[in-house]
């Protein structure tokens, strides 16, 4: 039988504010101490007063407008009961029915082809703690809680099951990631969970529509694992449905080290949830003024971005995508493209910006393992190596050294140029003596040149180049060489 | 409203009770007590009367997303029955 798979995603990110989602504790706790950031509201005493924080609301409605959601002008937090030891509360304050975005999309390319993917709502919630396993000396295991992350803003993107296999989910997953991340919301950190999400994923077999139980896949820390475990699960389930086996509605945790899938709760423990509204937070209306002004603030996204680059600067989809992949690493190219030229932006010169952004300059960011924000080269500095090649002062290949410098010393393009001597050597008056000289050290490869062995040329011309250290201008030298042997 | 033995256990499961089978007989009774002494209330004509999950007639009530100093990792201690570390040490859960 040939099956369909479908797809859904619930994205969980935490939200950029200063403070926590009801209490006014720091978010700064990643690098510190466990219980460290905790007060009686998000350590669950009884008698507090919780309060929404304003700024994650504006993110929360700024994001469900950039996915296309409507924003409704009336909205509540519910309580969502269920015992588990991260909860402080016992219950975890959420949205039910009354989210803050509703009936969005987004749109993924897949092979060249646009697909739009339905979003059905955007909420806002609040993290929890986090527990650590240890054993004893003695081989009994116990747990460790940390409350630092409990009360973190914390917003859930549900998807309708409109993926249908493990790249579209990726897919999604890494637009919605690049959004997050322009609007400025979120970290996007995926490896220390700020930025996770939760499948469900099931199959339908392609011929009769028959319908197969569908599994929630947690604990997918990267957007590989995200694919890697959906793949696993997609087979494993056909493997199930073919061998006759019965698949069960159930939760599967992804481990990562043996790519695998394993079964994390029995049916039996399905929650019940006994949402109910928060008593101790009064509901918001959100005026459409409120709405559009929120609309207002946001900034350019990728898509937008990519061909407002294609036709500004002339450049191929290919050079666009990969320049607006983080709104940082694309400010920053159009920074360097306005030092070079202004308002005047000369043919093919964008390209040339381009070109060195995403060749060296990502290169060296790759190996160093940093981001655009942390690299030494200034848009000043990048500028002023790309004016020293245009003028002839310093060839391609030493500017790749140059540039090199740069990134790690973080010094001015001209000193370096100064310390190493890297200068270009372009006058003639410079270059003909040691042409000569390389003409009468090799006779014999004069002698084949004359004789029509065209190749023999650049062996000359190499030799200059190895004598002046890669600093003679190659044209010139050529030049030079084609007249003298004439 | 007579509770069944399996929703008696469906209850203790999601308070994470564990119970024996005397006390579902038990509890059975006492919770249907409950839930008929509040089933009274479906006498009351509410036809008229909005659902109402909101009292105080209250509405935007936001904090600014600025930050006061958390309590001490000392004091959050202060009441813990078992602390490692710095963290609370609690039965294993997996």
């Amino acid at each position: 039988m040939k099956y369909d798979t479908v797809i859904g995603l619930e994205v969980h990110s935490q939200l950029l504010t200063k403070s926590k989602m009801y209490c006014r504790c720091s978010t700064d706790y990643v690098n510190d101490p466990p219980n460290t950031h905790v007060c009686p509201v998000c350590l669950g005493m009884p008698g507090v007063l919780p309060t929404i924080n304003q700024q994650a609301v504006e993110y929360t409605i700024m994001t469900g407008l950039a996915l296309n959601c409507t924003i409704p002008t009336f909205t509540k937090f519910d309580r969502k009961n269920y015992p588990y030891p991260d909860l402080m509360k016992g219950y975890q304050i959420s949205q039910y029915d009354l989210p803050f975005c509703i009936d969005g999309w987004v749109e993924i390319e897949i092979n060249g082809n646009k697909k739009k993917c339905e979003i059905t709502r955007v909420h806002l919630e609040e993290d929890v703690a986090k527990l650590v396993h240890r054993t004893d000396s003695s081989g009994e295991t116990y747990s460790l809680m940390d409350v630092n992350r409990a009360g973190m803003p914390l917003m859930e993107i549900v998807g309708e099951p409109d993926l249908s296999s493990p790249e579209e989910a990726r897919l999604y997953m890494m637009k919605l990631h690049g959004i997050l991340r322009y609007l400025g919301v979120s970290t996007g950190n995926m490896e220390e969970g700020s930025f996770r999400c939760d499948a469900n994923i099931s199959q339908r077999s392609a011929e009769d529509g028959t319908t197969f139980p569908k599994v929630e896949v947690k604990n997918m820390n990267s957007f590989k694992a995200v694919y890697s475990a959906l793949k696993y699960e997609e087979e494993r389930q056909r493997e199930v449905i073919e061998s006759g086996g019965q698949l069960v509605q159930e939760t599967r945790g992804w481990l990562d080290d043996e790519g695998i899938t394993v079964s994390q709760r029995s049916k039996e423990y399905a929650h019940d949830y006994r949402y109910f509204p928060e008593p101790d937070l009064p509901p918001l209306t959100i005026s459409s003024e409120r709405a559009e002004a929120i609309r207002a603030s946001i900034p350019e996204l990728a898509d937008a971005k990519k061909d407002r680059f294609m036709v500004k600067y002339s450049l191929t989809e290919y050079d666009a995508e990969l320049l607006v992949n983080s709104r940082e690493f694309a400010d920053y190219y159009e920074s360097c493209v306005e030092l070079a030229f202004g308002e005047q932006i000369a043919e093919g010169r964008a390209k040339v910006v381009a070109n060195w952004m995403l060749g060296e300059h990502l290169r060296l960011l790759n190996d160093a393992g940093i981001e655009i924000t942390e690299s030494k080269i200034t848009p000043q500095q990048f500028v002023e190596m790309l004016d020293m090649i245009d003028q002839g002062t310093l060839s391609t290949t030493l500017a790749k050294q140059v540039f090199e410098e740069v990134f790690t010393t973080g010094k001015k393009p001209a000193t370096i140029v100064e310390e190493k001597g890297l200068k270009q050597i372009s006058g003639t008056d410079e270059i003909e003596p040691i042409v000569d000289q390389v003409l009468q050290e090799n006779p014999k490869v004069v002698a084949e040149f004359k004789g029509g062995k065209e190749k023999a040329l650049q062996f000359l011309v190499g030799q200059v180049m190895k004598k002046t250290r890669g600093q003679a201008k190659p044209d010139l030298v050529n030049k030079l060489f084609k007249e003298k042997l004439q | 409203m007579k509770l069944t033995d399996e929703e008696v256990k469906r209850i203790a499961l999601l308070a994470r009770l564990g119970i024996s089978e005397d006390e579902v007989a038990k509890f059975r009774g006492q919770l249907s007590d409950i839930l008929e002494n509040f089933e009274i209330l479906q006498e009351v004509d509410t036809s008229e009367v909005q659902p109402t999950s909101q009292v105080t007639g209250l509405r935007n009530v936001v904090k600014d997303d600025d930050v006061i100093p958390s309590l001490t990792q000392g004091e959050i201690m202060a009441n813990a029955p078992q602390e490692e570390d710095g963290f609370f040490r609690i039965r294993a859960v997996l």
